[in-house]
């Protein structure tokens, strides 16, 4: 496959590029769902192109093709030259590029069981049948649980020499239980909303232990039908991981991409509230706050060996000790801001435009614990699992729900507590982070959804997470 | 349009080649359904007045879905269209389905039914040049001198077949072009003020990056020095952008069938739970639309009222859906028969008064350009919570008054357009392309709007 890289290269170059990189990638993937015991989509995707870029002064094209062949390939390089010129029309400054070592590289993911090749397709369906049933039992009329599996190998091969191949094996799983009310409905969902993904095999999936579960969370979505609205209040709020990986995603690792930052992404996605003249002096939280990009970490949905512009992979500090320190960046951005590449530039498919990603972004763990953080509230709330989610287009102004809530009185936990939201403006909330969960509650916490660009792209990306305890935030927002 | 005649058109014969092929390939030991497509799709990207991200690329993808022993079923999908992939997509398929429980439900495949043959197609599209799309962004660019701007223009199109073992044949071409930019207003230490405009059309010369341009720059320009407005209940006026993002949930999530079945859609059939100016309805089969003339399935695409006069009246339902329910399939799978149904070719009926008098009758409200990073609470309430962006203003005594600092809102979209609650709709209806699809809305005016936050939070 190197050789049709090779000949994407070789045909922009030709066509006048001063730069080119060609990814080659096949992807198996399979996705399956079940509702209520019965199997109800199982789709089998097999992917195969070619994506090329090339630059010409200060403009990129980027051109792909489904067809795996050196012809198509050597075409395909030329057209991404042709299209690097019409950018020419509408140029910018001169550009320059992040430098990158020359690399010959093979790398591989780890995996125990190969999701597709190691666990027999009934075996899946029937985990999901019996998870499903499991749930109904327990008496939640609307049951559901799916899989996600990715197998993606890719071959890069850039003008400057480099020629690296990987092989990525993803995947992961979800369930959920709806119960239905008079005027509205109640969900609950493990092990989070969007489930938990992992550059891992099966053995992520066993480790989860859905069929356990099931009957939890079919009681807590009837019980919350019953329970008392979230108040509307300003409170302490502790937040348990699988919602601090939601709040991370959203008011930090997009926060921290700087193509936002540069204003690559105004019309769509949007900009920052970051200033980079203020990196390395500004305060994002408070001296809990340690943040880190760290690609590097194993079994992590956003690791891997190398970006898609052959960069390695790499973890980087994003907020240390409470101020504001790095980016996600790649080879054009960094050297915008007097950085070298992060490492940071992935696509989801041959025929996308790679684009700054988040890998892993993640709170690194404190010394404290959930049980310690409710210990020590007198009166405030305690919020998991996300329900929906929304924010600014300068990633400052949140407002999220959560699946469940208690009330926390006098140091223990008390009712639970239904429609559960809180709102904030991004460096005030994390500046009231006044209590850390420790390193025996860090979870990898993967995120398979991530939109970003346009044509949109899906991500996938990690958020390594604690419990954490915040002061004085608005509550129950309706 | 010019009617379209598949027949004749040498895409839609290679399409069915190949759909043949995979027929063949299943023999006797499946039904099946198979759908290849192929076209190109093109996007030019700026930002900061400027081309940063420009792609072009070919498509061609075959679909199958088999079902053995009446209700084992499984779908895949391939890029590799050679002989040896497709082989590999039809083993693949038929030994997935063989090793999946019985649907009890499956309602077996759609059988032959004819398909208007429509036209939402400008071979022109599918031609586009990077040049061509250069130009509308140079266009759009040069508008807004003293401001940055910021968007896309994109191309994408081709032909789509469907071959099934019923007998079913049928094809479609469809293209849609787009211009979608914004111009900012940067103040120095101010709020940067942006203003939005976007043309979506099936044909390319409908692209005019000035017009769309130059709407954007009068937008950002009003914007500047926006003041900052008390959370609260608002007499609202939503421009077609924002109620296009508005109807996305009710269409995504409530006229869907088997939501509507499993008891978490909002819909009360024959209630009239809007406001009886609210008529809205999917249609594939108007000239104004963009879609296929079938749809996943092969079900031919015909209109489906949804509310008329304020009277829920109709839901969108895959074969499945349709199956549970006890009615005919409308022709709204998206291909998932665990998602349900989906009113793809939205319409909201528009009225007889201009976006200009709507604002004219407002005391005090806000005139609203977009709706954005909408999510929503509980799909049974349809409490959606999201933001303004890219112009939001001030009305009073009918006239806009000043730019007022994006606000967060959550609000019951289906209580908003309840009764009474619509106080006037614009004669603007137009193609509107927003998150989950294209719709063709008006602009309305409501007569409460709940923003819950503003920049302070």
């Amino acid at each position: 496959m190197f050789d049709l890289a090779t000949a994407a290269v070789e045909g922009a170059l030709a066509a006048g590029a001063v730069y080119a990189d060609a990814r080659v990638m096949i992807v198996r993937y399979e996705s399956m769902s079940a509702k209520n015991r019965v199997v109800e989509d199982l789709t089998q995707t097999d992917t195969a192109g070619i994506g090329v870029r090339a630059l010409i002064g200060s403009s990129w094209g980027f051109q792909s093709t489904p067809e795996l062949s050196a012809a198509a390939a050597r075409r395909a390089g030329e057209q991404a030259a042709a299209v690097a010129r019409a950018s020419a029309r509408v140029a910018g400054p001169p550009l320059e590029l992040s430098p990158a070592p020359v690399v010959q590289a093979t790398w591989a993911s780890s995996w125990d069981e190969h999701p597709l090749d190691d666990v027999g397709l009934g075996e899946r369906a029937d985990l999901l049948v019996q998870v499903t049933g499991a749930i109904a039992d327990a008496g939640a009329p609307l049951a559901q649980a799916s899989h996600q599996i990715w197998d993606t190998q890719k071959w890069f091969a850039s003008s400057e020499g480099s020629r690296i191949d990987q092989h990525l094996v993803e995947c992961g799983a979800v369930i959920d239980a709806t119960a239905i009310g008079d005027g509205e409905t109640q969900r609950r969902s493990y092990p989070g909303v969007r489930g938990q993904f992992g550059t891992r095999g099966w053995e992520l999936v066993r480790e989860l232990d859905l069929i356990g579960n099931a009957p939890r969370i079919a009681e807590e979505a009837q019980a919350l039908l019953r329970a008392p609205q979230c108040p509307e209040t300003t409170t302490t709020l502790i937040l348990g991981s699988e919602q601090m990986a939601l709040q991370l995603h959203e008011s930090v690792g997009h926060a921290i991409e700087l193509d936002r930052i540069l204003g690559w992404e105004a019309a769509f996605a949007g900009t920052s509230w970051l200033d980079p003249r203020q990196l390395g002096t500004l305060r994002y939280g408070s001296d809990l706050m340690n943040v880190t990009a760290d690609a590097t970490l194993p079994g992590a949905l956003g690791s891997f060996g190398y970006d898609d512009e052959g960069v390695a992979a790499q973890a980087v500090d994003i907020v240390k000790d409470g101020t504001w320190v790095g980016v996600l960046s790649g080879r054009d951005s960094a050297p915008l801001v007097r950085l070298r590449s992060g490492g940071m530039v992935r696509a989801d498919g041959a025929a996308r435009l790679p684009m700054v990603r988040m890998t892993n972004v993640g709170l690194l763990p404190g010394e404290s614990s959930l049980e310690e953080m409710i210990a020590a509230t007198d009166d405030g709330i305690y919020m998991d699992t996300n329900r929906s989610w929304s924010i600014d287009d300068k990633r400052l102004n949140f407002q999220f729900g959560c699946e469940i809530a208690w009330e926390v009185k006098d140091g223990r936990l008390g009712r639970m507590l239904r429609n559960p939201t809180y709102t904030g403006i991004g460096p005030r909330f994390w500046a009231s982070m006044d209590m850390v969960g420790g390193a025996d509650e860090w979870v990898f916490w993967g995120t398979a959804n991530c939109g970003k660009g346009q044509p949109m792209q899906v991500g996938h990306t990690g958020h390594p997470s604690v419990p954490a305890r915040f002061s004085g935030v608005r509550v129950g927002v309706r | 349009m010019a009617a379209w005649d598949h027949a004749d058109d040498a895409g839609a014969q290679r399409c069915f080649a190949v759909c043949d092929q995979v027929v063949a390939l299943v023999g006797d030991r499946a039904e099946a359904v198979v759908t290849r497509t192929t076209g190109r799709s093109a996007l030019t990207r700026f930002a900061n007045s400027r081309i940063h991200q420009n792609m072009d690329g070919e498509e061609d993808h075959v679909r199958l879905r088999v079902v053995v022993d009446g209700g084992r079923s499984a779908q895949a999908t391939t890029t590799r269209t050679d002989r040896t992939g497709l082989e590999r997509l039809v083993e693949g398929a038929i030994a997935a389905a063989r090793l999946r429980p019985v649907d009890p439900d499956f309602p077996g495949l759609a059988a032959p039914a004819p398909v208007v043959e429509l036209d939402h197609y400008d071979e022109a599209v599918v031609a586009a040049s990077p040049d061509a799309r250069a130009s509308v962004v140079a266009d759009f660019v040069a508008t807004g001198t003293g401001l940055e701007s910021a968007g896309y223009c994109s191309t994408e199109g081709g032909v789509h077949a469907l071959v099934s073992t019923t007998g079913h044949r049928c094809a479609s071409r469809t293209t849609m072009a787009q211009v979608d930019g914004i111009h900012r207003a940067v103040l120095d230490g101010g709020h940067p003020a942006d203003g939005y405009a976007q043309i979506t059309s099936s044909r390319l010369n409908d692209l005019d990056g000035r017009r769309a341009g130059e709407i954007a720059a009068q937008k950002a320009r009003a914007g500047t020095d926006p003041i900052s407005l008390e959370p609260g209940s608002y007499e609202v006026v939503l421009e077609a952008k924002a109620v296009a993002a508005l109807l996305l949930f009710p269409a995504w999530l409530g006229f869907n069938g088997k939501a509507h079945a499993e008891g978490t859609s909002f819909v009360h059939l024959g209630e009239a739970q809007f406001d009886e100016r609210i008529d809205l309805w999917d249609d594939a089969t108007d000239p104004r639309a963009l879609g296929r003339s079938y749809d996943a399935e092969g079900t031919p695409k015909r209109r489906i009222d949804l509310v008329r006069r304020g009277v829920t009246v109709g839901l969108a339902h895959d074969r499945r859906s349709a199956a549970l329910a006890g009615v005919e399939p409308t022709g709204s799978s998206i291909g998932s028969e665990a998602f349900g149904g989906y009113p793809s070719d939205l319409f909201l009926g528009g009225g007889d008064v201009s976006p200009e008098q709507l604002v004219a009758g407002v005391a005090r409200g806000l005139l609203v350009t977009d709706l954005w990073y909408n999510r929503i609470l509980d799909p049974k309430t349809q409490v959606v919570t999201g933001l303004t962006r890219n112009g939001l203003f001030l009305i009073e005594g009918g006239e806009v008054v000043a730019p007022v600092q994006n606000l967060r809102y959550t609000q019951s979209v289906v209580a908003a357009l309840g009764p009474g609650r619509v106080l006037g709709v614009g004669d603007d209806a137009q193609l509107v392309g927003n998150e989950g699809g294209i719709a063709h809305v008006p602009s309305l005016r409501l007569a409460a709007w709940s923003f819950t936050g503003n920049a302070q939070g």
